[in-house]
């Protein structure tokens, strides 16, 4: 399964550079430029997140982790696990990493859903930082006013489809 | 009026989150060294490690991805077509273009400005961001695939699929009961 999305990956790869190349030798290196320097400086950032969250897993109080976002601990739970993500920091590894460590400690799929939703679509620190400067305020706000809900209803339709 | 907004990449290799989460992977590491020996720390560490290392081709492809499609992909055409549809097909097409583009917020954003520009409504901007967060391919094979492992992503993808039409509906019916008016242009 991981074989065959690197291949599928390396496959859109191939295509979307051999397009480039049809238009043009500079539209080819640059894309490959700006692709190479952007995995370079994600680099440390991954290296982090991913070093840290078996860190972070093992340390995290298992005990705590199961009865305050365990499978068992309902829409409470949910309710924790959605406060947790608006308030983890941005990027692209952060929420990913400790939604990993929670699962593996003991949180329930519908509680860590719930958090990734969360995270992904209201961390406080990312729409303040990135959001706001690039969108109208207004819109911004209306965005995370309707998205307040989506972790319960994510967390609430994984309940009810059941992690296979 | 169809001028293409190019988005200006910020290259920082090291930020703000970045630090945090490194400080609390140091604070976890020297935890696990003192409380479980060197011995459960270096086994800890290796499968990490092999964790990375299965990542890299993986986020080199998705860098690549993000690169071309921002070169190749005209970005005038989507917004014009986002910015033209309307009613629930509108909703549609808009996630339907926040699925399919690749990117970080830095590539994102801009084109979701650009949407307003065009025409398009806040329900539409809104169902477009929702669905690139929830349901973005690229997003989801490069980072959250080599945490999660396979059979969670795709349920947790599966079961996020109507939630961008669903926040583009709400949207809509909040700026009808006129919660924040209309939108800045």
């Amino acid at each position: 399964m991981l074989l065959a999305v690197n291949i599928l990956l390396w496959l859109v790869v191939a295509v979307l550079a051999f397009v480039a190349a049809l238009r043009g030798r500079v539209l080819f290196t640059d894309g490959m430029r700006d692709g190479i320097l952007e995995f370079l400086c994600l680099l440390p950032r991954i290296g982090a997140g991913v070093i840290g969250s078996g860190f972070i897993a093992e340390i995290l109080p298992k005990a705590a982790v199961a009865s305050w976002i365990g499978p068992g601990s309902g829409l409470i739970g949910v309710l924790i696990a959605t406060l947790g993500g608006a308030l983890t920091p941005g990027g692209p590894v952060v929420g990913f990493a400790i939604g990993a460590a929670a699962l593996k400690s003991g949180a329930g799929a519908p509680q860590v859903i719930a958090y990734s939703t969360a995270w992904a679509l209201y961390a406080i620190h990312r729409l303040v930082v990135w959001e706001v400067p690039m969108m109208p305020a207004r819109v911004v706000w209306l965005r995370a006013l309707v998205s307040l809900p989506l972790p319960f209803l994510a967390a609430g339709l994984a309940t009810a489809l059941a992690l296979p | 009026m169809a001028e293409t907004v190019t988005p200006t990449r910020r290259r920082r290799a090291f930020d703000v989150s970045t630090a945090v989460i490194a400080g609390a992977a140091f604070a976890a590491a020297a935890a696990v060294y003192l409380r479980d020996g060197q011995e459960h720390f270096l086994a800890i560490f290796g499968s990490d490690l092999a964790l990375f290392g299965e990542m890299l081709p993986k986020v080199l492809a998705g860098c690549l991805i993000g690169a071309f499609v921002t070169m190749i992909l005209p970005r005038e055409l989507v917004a014009r077509w986002v910015g033209h549809e309307s009613g629930f097909s509108g909703l549609l097409v808009a996630a339907f273009f926040g699925f399919l583009l690749p990117g970080g917020p830095i590539t994102i954003y801009p084109v979701a400005g650009a949407f307003l520009v065009m025409g398009a409504d806040a329900g539409a901007v809104v169902a477009f961001i929702t669905a690139w967060t929830l349901c973005g391919y690229t997003r989801a094979l490069v980072w959250e695939l080599p945490f999660f492992g396979p059979h969670f992503v795709i349920w947790r993808i599966v079961e996020a699929i109507p939630l961008p039409l669903i926040a583009g509906l709400l949207a809509r019916l909040a700026l009808r009961a006129g919660v924040t008016g209309k939108p800045g242009r």
